[in-house]
Parts: structure tokens; sequence; C-alpha cells
């Protein structure tokens, strides 16, 4: 931000621009008037921040959205009582770090390769971002379908090779990481877009320089690319993290979070309350999320942000 | 050297692309061959021909399915999708604005917002009881004013980071012209903002478009179906008719592609400006 600019007062352009304060005296309207805060802030107010604040005393109550009775911390209690919602918990953790881990690891390889000049670079940019834009639910039910553990495409040609079949998402140690793989295969292309961003702001004087003091392309890509690209790793790895904790629809989508609770998360477990009417519990799943979230982001941010303001 | 550097160039983007075929490719063939078949041949979900295409027919069928529940559905999208779009433009950049330009006290609230936006999960229930009290729980409009809140932080992110390229000489031009901070907006900043404005309408409007858990909670009846809540609610009522729920993927595909294939580059563009500095 330009610290120097000079806001003329058209009032009285010789004198030097004061503070805002000073223009409102002499009647001069700001040209950046306060309140274009306020449609914005009345929309994020009623429709986000007042459900959120609510939300933490909603979730000390059991409620019908009819009639509320206060009951302390009972639903907290309940939810790490209940098996099936504390696999819910660890769940979201897996889920949420195997994919922006994989997303973290894959985009930079395949945003390496589409940066390098290679054959058909422009198809494979294309191809790896479109996922991005298919709907989530479209993905799910395409892959469902794929997957099948009887007729599907997938175990079809693994059993004309004489390979195992594995019931993709009936069985309960499998369905959660089949989801994650799909969410993944949708993903990547924004992780993939971000770092070509990245790779391509680096000066291109860097790896000449590295070149000629005869670094091969593994020192390069060690020395050079990596730590200059870390404002993109930073992008990436927040992005994907936020999602894949919260993340709902694919799940919903390919198992309903079954077999049994095997794929659950969190936000299924919150959408299961929900429909079953528990409102004061389905909104405790809601705060057990917000600090989940919060718990991990805080600090992921704040190191990533350090980091990057050490370079 | 140069067979090495043709065989990395032609070699390694061959098997890449053979890569590609296999991992992106084949499902979205596998979804218009399946759109494609009649319901027996889909049925079995296998990677054939269809003996016999009946592309037009399955398209026909699946509108008619319900009672045109379908285009229903798809009007009600692009509602949902046009109008929430434009209030996120709108409100989103004139925030992004003030706060590249306009040291105040308020900024360093406003960017917490916008951080806390994007972190933290909506509370749904609560977001239900809020709309219930406004008596626009289940209607369109309030679904339109959940997204374009749900937008506003990502939005925003943008549009500051944008802001920052427009020279502030040009605001002082303009006020020394006798514009109005809403001449100033509307006239002259916005319209520069152009390429961040196409960036944001196209990647928030595939998100509200594609959206499927706001629909689930904030419009739960019938009434008021969106294309995501039509293809989920018909997976589960019609196990039979393969082709045809392939057919509705297929079409609530189309949408975000043609926005792709003529936005291509802007997004690449946009998100670039945006996304790394973010």
């Amino acid at each position: 931000m330009t610290t120097t600019a000079v806001r003329i007062d058209p009032a009285n352009p010789t004198k030097a621009p004061g503070r805002s304060r000073g223009d409102k005296r002499r009647g001069v309207r700001s040209p950046y008037p306060s309140w274009f805060y306020i449609p914005a802030g009345v929309l994020y107010l009623v429709f986000f921040a007042l459900p959120t604040f609510s939300s933490f005393y909603f979730a000390l109550t059991r409620w019908t959205l009819f009639s509320q009775q206060f009951i302390g911390l009972g639903n907290f209690v309940q939810f790490f009582q209940t098996p099936a919602l504390t696999q819910g918990f660890i769940n979201t953790l897996i889920y949420g770090f195997l994919t922006s881990a994989a997303k973290v690891v894959l985009g930079l390889a395949l945003a390496l390769l589409l940066t390098s000049p290679i054959f058909g670079r422009g198809y494979l940019r294309a191809v790896v971002f479109f996922p991005v834009l298919v709907s989530t639910v479209g993905v799910g039910l395409t892959f469902k379908s794929l997957l099948d553990p009887f007729h599907g495409v997938v175990n079809s040609v693994l059993g004309f090779f004489h390979l195992p079949q594995p019931g993709w998402y009936t069985d309960p140690h499998l369905a959660l990481l089949t989801v994650a793989g799909v969410d993944i295969w949708k993903g990547v292309g924004i992780a993939t877009l971000i770092f070509m961003a990245g790779i391509v702001a680096i000066p291109s004087e860097y790896f000449e320089a590295a070149r000629v003091d005869g670094a091969g392309s593994w020192n390069v890509f060690r020395n050079v690319t990596l730590p200059l690209v870390r404002p993109a790793m930073a992008t990436v790895i927040i992005l994907s993290l936020i999602g894949g904790l919260r993340s709902f629809d694919l799940i919903w989508a390919m198992t309903n979070g079954g077999p049994g609770f095997s794929s659950d998360v969190i936000a299924s477990v919150i959408y299961k309350q929900y429909q079953a009417g528990f409102f004061g519990l389905s909104t405790a799943g809601n705060v057990i999320l917000f600090i989940v979230v919060t718990a991990i982001m805080v600090p992921v941010q704040w190191l990533l942000n350090r980091r990057e303001a050490e370079l | 050297m140069t067979f090495r550097r043709f065989a990395r160039k032609y070699l390694v983007g061959i098997i890449a692309i053979l890569v590609s075929v296999v991992v992106f490719l084949v499902p979205f063939i596998f979804v218009v061959l399946q759109a494609a078949k009649d319901p027996k041949e889909a049925g079995l979900m296998g990677f054939t021909l269809p003996s016999t295409w009946q592309v037009g027919q399955n398209f026909f069928e699946v509108i008619q399915t319900n009672n045109y529940q379908l285009l229903a559905a798809f009007i009600n999208s692009f509602i949902l999708t046009i109008v929430s779009v434009v209030i996120m433009v709108v409100f989103s950049a004139m925030v992004g604005y003030l706060l590249q330009r306009k040291r105040s006290k308020l900024n360093h609230v406003a960017n917490f917002f916008v951080l806390a936006g994007l972190i933290v999960p909506p509370a749904v229930v609560p977001t239900i009881w809020v709309l219930q009290g406004l008596g626009i729980f289940d209607t369109l409009p309030g679904m339109i004013l959940i997204e374009a809140t749900l937008g506003l932080s990502f939005s925003i992110l943008l549009f500051r980071a944008f802001v920052a390229t427009i020279p502030r000489e040009l605001d002082e031009a303009a006020v020394i012209d006798g514009a109005g901070p809403m001449r100033l907006f509307f006239r002259v900043i916005l319209p520069l903002l152009r390429p961040v404005v196409i960036t944001v309408v196209v990647v928030q409007a595939v998100a509200v478009f594609n959206d499927f858990t706001g629909p689930l909670y904030f419009l739960p009846s019938s009434d008021n179906p969106t294309v995501q809540l039509t293809l989920y609610n018909y997976q589960s009522q019609s196990v039979s008719q393969y082709n045809l729920l392939f057919m509705s993927i297929l079409l609530i595909t189309i949408p975000p592609l043609i926005m792709y294939i003529f936005f291509n580059r802007q997004i690449v563009a946009g998100m670039t400006s945006g996304a790394v500095k973010g």
C-alpha cells in the first residue's frame, strides 16, 4: 500500500490533505465513504456472524427451532460418548490432512510438468482443471458407478489383469480413502493452477544463474523452485485444508457416511443429526467443527505467513 | 543433448497425454456413453458403446420426468446463480476497494471478518433459525442471500489484491473533475476492475451453480428445486434408470463447461493475480 499517495482536497487544492476528520468538518466528503462497508457488512452480520455466535448458545440446548431447553454441555458429552460421532471426528482429520497433502504433492508435480515445455501442454492444462468445474454430486455419482464393486469399469479392468477387486466404497476400511481419492481427483486442478502461477512468477534469471553454477534439475528444484514457490504452497495448503476439513457433499453423494459410520465426517454427522431433528446436537457438531477448523487453521496460517515473511 | 531435449519434450508429453486420457477423460466419456444408452444397458455400467444411440430420447425423457422438474430446477438455479453473483460482485468490490484505498480503524475489523468468513464453517441450523425469523426460509430469495454472503470473503480477497494495481491518481483526477464517491466507484473504478470481476463471476457462478449443501439445508421442500438437489433426489428415487441419471449429470455439466470455454484465460489470469498474493 502506498503511503505517499496524495489526496487532493477539491475545495482547497493547495492545502495538503488532512485527515478525513478535518475534511468532514469543512463538509467535504471523502472519496472513500465508509458506508461502502454497509451492504456487505449487513449480509455478513445477519447471515453469517449472527448464526455463528448464536450457535454457541444453541449448542447448549435441546432445540426444536420452536422450543429450547438449556442442558449445558450435554450435547458435547453425548457427541464424544457415541462411537459413531467420535469416528466422524477422527475421519475429518484423516480426510482433511490426506486430501490436502496429496493436493500439495500432486499439484506441485503437475505444475512443474505443465510449466515445462512439453508436447500437448495446452490440452493438459485444460483437462487437469476441468474437474474443478463439474458438479460435486455429478462427480460422486459417476465415480460410484465406475467403482461399483461388481460391474464397475475399474474392477472389470482389475479383474482382467487378475488383480484383487476391492469393494471401493462398500469396504469399511476403504470407503473413506476412496472418497478422499475422488476428492483429490476433482480438486487437484486448483492446486496445480496456483502452483503454476507461483512458478511462472519466479524470475527466469534465478534459473539461469543456477544452471550457470552447474546445478542439475534436482538442485534447481530443491534450491530455487521450492523456496520461491512457498507463497503459492501456503495458499494451496490453506485452501485445501479448509475445504477438506469442512467437506460434505462428495461424501454424502458417494457413501452417505457409510458403510456403517466408516466414512462419516463431522459435517455429515451434523447433517444426520439435523435430519433426525436433533437441532441442538447438530449445532454442537457445528461448534466442534468450528473449533477443529480454527484450532488447525490459525497456527497453520501463522506458521506459513511467518515463513513467508522471513524470505 | 538435442536428442534428450526432444525426448523430454515429446516422450514426456505423450506419456502425460496418455495418462490424462485414462485418468481424466475416461470418466467423462463414460458419462456421455451412459447418457446415450437404454436403461438396461446403462444398468450394466460397462464401458461399452451403446448398441442403439438414444441421446435425443433420453434427453426428452429426463426433461419430462416429474412434471418437468429438471427444467424448473434449471430456471431456479440460473436465477439463484445470477442474482447472488451480482450481489456478491458489487458488494465485495465496494469492500475490497475501501480496504485497499482508505486507511481507517475499520480496516482491521473488516480484514479480520474476511479471514473469519473464509475459515469458519457456516452454522447451518442457526442460519435456518435466522431465515425463519425473517420469513424467508425455504424460499429462493433466502437462498440467494445465503449464497451471496458465503461468497463475500473470497471475492473481497480477490478484489482487494487487484485494486492495488489501479493508480490512485485516477481517483484524484475523477474527484477534481467533480465526481462524487458513487460516480467515482461505479463509473471509474468498477469498469477498471473488469478482469477480476470476470474471475469472480466465473469462479462464484460455478460454485453457486454446483452448490449442493446449501440447497439441501435451506431449500428442503420440493417447491424450489435446484439442479444439484434434483440430481441427488433422482438417484435415490429411480435406481433402475441409470441412462436418465447420467443424462442429467451431462446436462448440469454443460453450463459450467460453456463458462469455462469462454473464460478459460481470464479465470487463470485472475486466479493467479488474486490467489497467490491473497
